[in-house]
């Protein structure tokens, strides 16, 4: 993978930068020119929230080659406060305790190497908050 | 609009077909359609395929089939809809005929996906979903579909037994048909018992990986009156589209493309869901065909597993589904599956479904649902047996 592709989501890779529509408030994450919404395509950057509750959650122990060492692993859809929905691992935590509702923190990790260019990948995960 | 019919079905066994060329597969299939349309030509071709590119290499393949099936020069496209590429071939097919542009056009779908590694299969499929917001984080296919079965349960209750009731079903319906990938009888046990793939998904949840093609013919309905073909007609077809990515969604436990396609297939029909006989459905997953019963209507919204486990979707059900085994036994070679759901319809609308899996009581009408990704597109369509 070019290291320009990367490159790019490092707005909301590092920093969860999103776009707040100025006509009626819907938030994008990641941003996007037009709002889903209401069609308009003024947008101010805002910073996500860095936590969140956990909607759904899975377990994979069939993984994708720059996973394989990970799992089994689980990743997660988190809803935050502003309504806002993310997909992310869930991390530092016993994958059997993981339940439905819980609370998670968004923190800074380490995502992937990618195999071609060697380029290290950062990101969000989550992380459940009793930990 | 011109009335438009199925004249023509073509399949043949799907599996890991190692000695068979991706070419040859639809080539096979197309050759079949035709003979059994009685047709002496056709005046174009429309294949859904998903990603020729990543499974074997091969783009530019509508021209390239065309060439290889003795029709070189016919205007021939390629359709790609991800795992809905093949009822995506249907509709534009439909389209073409209707408008008056084609009389009698060729819809195909073909993909050959075991000529590489699982690992390759695995990253072509996940191309369905968001590269940047999903598999970037190590989201799988079977992952996604896993998510949405967590939260079913959560909001509904559907339990693990159910979803072993669709592989069930399916399994025992696809036993009864020779083109299937996978024509064995399991039992809830089993399903319950198989590999964990993404929990609460696991192996006997998924449909496989599979090489395979399918074919038909649409014309007018005058044309296939003058053929002397049983008149299956094409009444309505719906398409729909929804975020690729799964969280950008209001509700996880529902499939809002599937429920908008299948809301203006009946409408374009004029029909209600309960004029409906039986539906060949997206089983890509157990829990994909329950959450889709629910999004066309057929059962309650919460209650698509109980009523698979009632046998409510049997062969003998209120409601069969999938009796052709479904994506789960029949096998999923992607951009084929949604023609091989018509030509399924067509069988049973014909009463030429093999091996005791003819429903009873002469269905008058069909539904098709074909769905792309972790369903961010979807086609539904519906044939009535004139």
């Amino acid at each position: 993978m070019f290291p320009s592709r990367i490159w790019r989501e490092k707005g909301q890779r590092y920093r969860l930068e999103a776009g707040k529509c100025r006509t009626c408030g819907y938030i994008a994450f990641p941003p996007r020119l037009v709002c889903p919404e209401c069609g308009a395509v003024e947008f101010e950057t805002i910073k996500l929230p860095d936590i969140g509750k956990l909607l759904t959650y899975t377990v994979i122990r069939v993984a994708p080659s720059q996973f394989t060492d990970e799992a089994p692993y689980a990743i997660g859809i988190a809803e935050l406060p502003n309504g806002v929905k993310l997909t992310a691992q869930l991390v530092d935590c016993d994958v059997e305790k993981i339940k439905v509702g819980m609370d998670v923190r968004i923190e800074f990790r380490r995502i992937q190497t990618h195999d071609t260019h060697g380029v290290i990948s950062y990101g969000y995960k989550f992380v459940p908050k009793w930990y | 609009m011109r009335d438009v019919a199925v004249v023509g079905i073509g399949m043949n066994k799907w599996g890991e077909l190692w000695g068979k060329s991706f070419r040859d597969i639809f080539v096979e299939a197309a050759l079949i359609a035709i003979k059994d349309a009685g047709v002496d030509k056709i005046d174009s071709m429309t294949i859904g395929c998903m990603t020729g590119g990543l499974f074997v290499g091969q783009e530019h393949l509508a021209s390239m089939m065309a060439d290889y099936l003795g029709y070189k020069h016919i205007p021939a496209s390629r359709v790609e809809s991800a795992c809905a590429s093949g009822g995506l071939a249907f509709r534009t097919a439909y389209i073409e005929v209707a408008s008056g542009m084609s009389d009698i056009v060729l819809a195909g779908g073909v993909e050959k996906m075991t000529d590489v590694s699982g690992d390759g299969a695995t990253y072509a499929l996940a191309t369905a979903a968001d590269q940047e917001y999903e598999v970037f984080h190590g989201a799988t296919f079977p992952g996604l579909y896993a998510l949405m079965a967590v939260a079913h349960m959560e909001k509904y209750g559907t339990t693990r037994d159910m979803l072993s009731a669709v592989s069930v079903k399916n399994h025992k319906n696809g036993a009864k048909n020779p083109n299937a990938q996978y024509p064995f009888e399991t039992t809830i046990e089993e399903v319950n018992n198989s590999v964990m793939v993404a929990s609460p998904l696991r192996i006997m949840d998924c449909s496989p990986i599979t090489d395979g093609a399918a074919a038909v013919i649409l014309t007018t309905v005058d044309i296939a009156k003058k053929l002397g073909k049983p008149i299956i007609k094409v009444i309505g077809s719906g398409h729909a589209t929804d975020t690729i990515a799964l969280h950008s969604r209001k509700d996880l436990t529902t499939l809002a493309a599937t429920k908008l396609a299948g809301e203006r297939a009946l409408k374009m029909a004029g029909k209600t869901i309960k004029d409906v006989d039986f539906a060949e459905v997206h089983d890509c997953f157990t829990i994909a065909e329950i959450i889709v019963s629910e999004s066309l209507g057929i059962f309650p919204v919460g209650k698509g597993g109980e009523m698979a486990a009632k046998g409510e979707s049997s062969l003998e059900g209120s409601f069969p589904i999938n009796t052709s085994g479904g994506l789960k036994s029949k096998g999923h070679p992607v951009g084929a599956t949604g023609i091989a759901q018509i030509y399924e319809i067509v069988k049973q609308l014909r009463g030429q479904a093999e091996n005791g899996r003819q429903l009873k009581n002469n269905p008058k009408i069909g539904m098709a649902q074909n769905m792309g990704g972790s369903g961010g597109s979807s086609l539904v369509h519906i044939l009535e047996v004139a």
